[in-house]
């Protein structure tokens, strides 16, 4: 405790620092996974490739991408961009299976109707599927947030961990206070994370209260 | 280009044996992975079953599963090791650790899957408890324990690869020491072996899910039932493992 007081400043910046560090990958995963989502619902051969690559990348360990990002993309190995860039295709893995499912998820007849009064594809897309998509996309993103907060903090090893950095610096002073301080912000900042998530949930689908009636939509489609 | 560089490291068979060689830190990493998963599979697979069957404790899972998710297992690591000091048990209790809860989460809800009525069907017909678990309930949540399995498998790989920064070795190694020394050749060598080790073990266990489950199990509703698990209440979901730990 009185370490936390006397180096609140660092642990401050540090978890400012996370929260920076693993919002990006988490819009930035949530943005891309919609048309990835959409497309690997539309056609099942780009479901299949999709599945496929991010479930490859999905499985290389995060050292090893934070590690192999550089040669890649030609930044510096202590850039943030890496592991920003690697923790956005982690996210995008998560996503983008569930992304598809998500909008498989709404039902047929739904869309028919849509098109029956006259909705452009577009339109539809926007006011009808996404919508209806909505909890599952949400389901899937409150995941990706939690495993980001807490991969995030591998970055030390190559100089961008945040309040990974707390990790690292107390087990080379022997000093395990410091590491437990460590992991419990970045859990206080995964729990806060999901909250605002929820948060969000509600006020923009109010009407999926309860996630549990849901997964009849994905029996019938299962079935059909 | 350092690709081909790590690459030619790789091939070397300068580089394939000798203590600080390719083969014994391959070796090496596979023990630990296999320690650890066989202590978690011990613990892991009759917990998951009996909360499967019985339906007690299913909240336990969903918050073992939740809160597992969010913690930095690399700091978990640093934090126990230095209480236990180094050495190769704590570090299997480490990963077994972590390997636990994607285990008894798709043990759990692979159990959770099976049709009540099917159940209820083999109680009808006189089957006992334990003919029910073993000859009903796990074949049909064959895909998904073997999934959590999986899962873990993955997981514990990823974190053994932490492994070389608390002086152990593994082919984290590699990539520690190719950091610490900025020699960036032999970190992206380990890259691509660790990748390469994570993507085989993946694999193969993909092809152990597709031979051993029956072929009316893996397309039936278990598979439909994992997906909408996936999708509707992630805190128990098996479809994913966390990389890197």
């Amino acid at each position: 405790m009185q370490w936390l007081w006397e180096n609140r400043d660092l642990v401050f910046g540090l978890s400012l620092e996370h929260v920076r560090l693993s919002v990006i990958p988490i819009i930035g995963g949530f943005i891309a996974c919609i048309p990835l989502g959409w497309l690997a619902n539309r056609f099942r051969m780009t479901r299949a490739i999709q599945l496929t690559i991010f479930g490859i990348l999905f499985t290389i360990p995060s050292l090893a991408l934070f590690v192999t990002l550089p040669s890649v993309l030609g930044t510096k190995i202590l850039n943030p961009i890496n592991v920003v860039v690697a923790l956005t295709i982690y996210a995008i893995a998560i996503m983008v299976r569930g992304a598809a499912d998500a909008f498989a998820s709404v039902p047929r007849d739904v869309i028919e109707s849509a098109n029956a009064v006259g909705f452009s594809s577009a339109s539809r897309f926007w006011t009808v599927e996404f919508p209806l998509a909505g909890p599952v996309l949400l389901a899937n993103l409150r995941v990706v947030s939690v495993t980001t907060v807490s991969l995030l903090s591998v970055g030390a090893l190559v100089g961008n961990g945040a309040l990974g950095y707390l990790f690292i610096n107390g087990y080379q002073r022997d000093f395990p206070t410091e590491i437990m301080i460590g992991i419990v912000f970045t859990l206080v900042i995964a729990v806060v994370f999901d909250q605002i998530l929820v948060l969000i949930g509600r006020i923009l689908m109010p009407w999926a209260r309860r996630p549990r009636r849901s997964p009849r939509a994905l029996m019938v489609r299962g079935a059909a | 280009m350092l690709f081909l560089e790590a690459l030619a490291f790789i091939v070397d068979p300068a580089n394939l044996l000798g203590e600080k060689g390719i083969l014994p830190r391959l070796v090496d990493h596979l023990l630990y992975t296999g320690l650890s998963l066989g202590v978690a599979l011990l613990i892991g697979i009759p917990v998951g079953l009996i909360i499967g069957h019985t339906g007690k404790g299913k909240n336990l899972v969903i918050a073992l599963t939740g809160s597992f998710r969010a913690l930095p297992t690399f700091g978990l690591l640093l934090f126990i090791i230095l209480f236990t000091g180094l050495g190769l048990w704590p570090l299997v209790f480490v990963l077994a650790v972590l390997a636990i809860p994607p285990i008894i989460a798709g043990a759990y809800s692979g159990l959770d899957s099976v049709n009540r009525e099917t159940i209820d069907s083999a109680r009808a017909i006189g089957m006992t408890e334990w003919q029910i678990l073993g000859k009903v309930e796990i074949p049909l949540a064959l895909p998904l324990i073997l999934g959590g399995i999986r899962s873990a498998t993955l997981q514990i790989i990823a974190t053994a690869t932490i492994a070389g920064y608390v002086g152990l070795t593994g082919l984290g190694r590699f990539l520690i020491e190719g950091l610490a020394y900025h020699d960036y050749t032999i970190a992206f060598a380990g890259a691509i072996l660790v990748a390469a080790l994570a993507l085989a073990a993946d694999g193969l266990l993909a092809l152990v899910q597709k031979l051993v489950v029956p072929p009316g199990v893996s397309r039936g509703s278990a598979r439909t039932t994992h997906r909408s698990r996936w999708n509707f209440r992630p805190a128990v979901s098996t479809g994913t493992h966390i990389t890197g730990g």
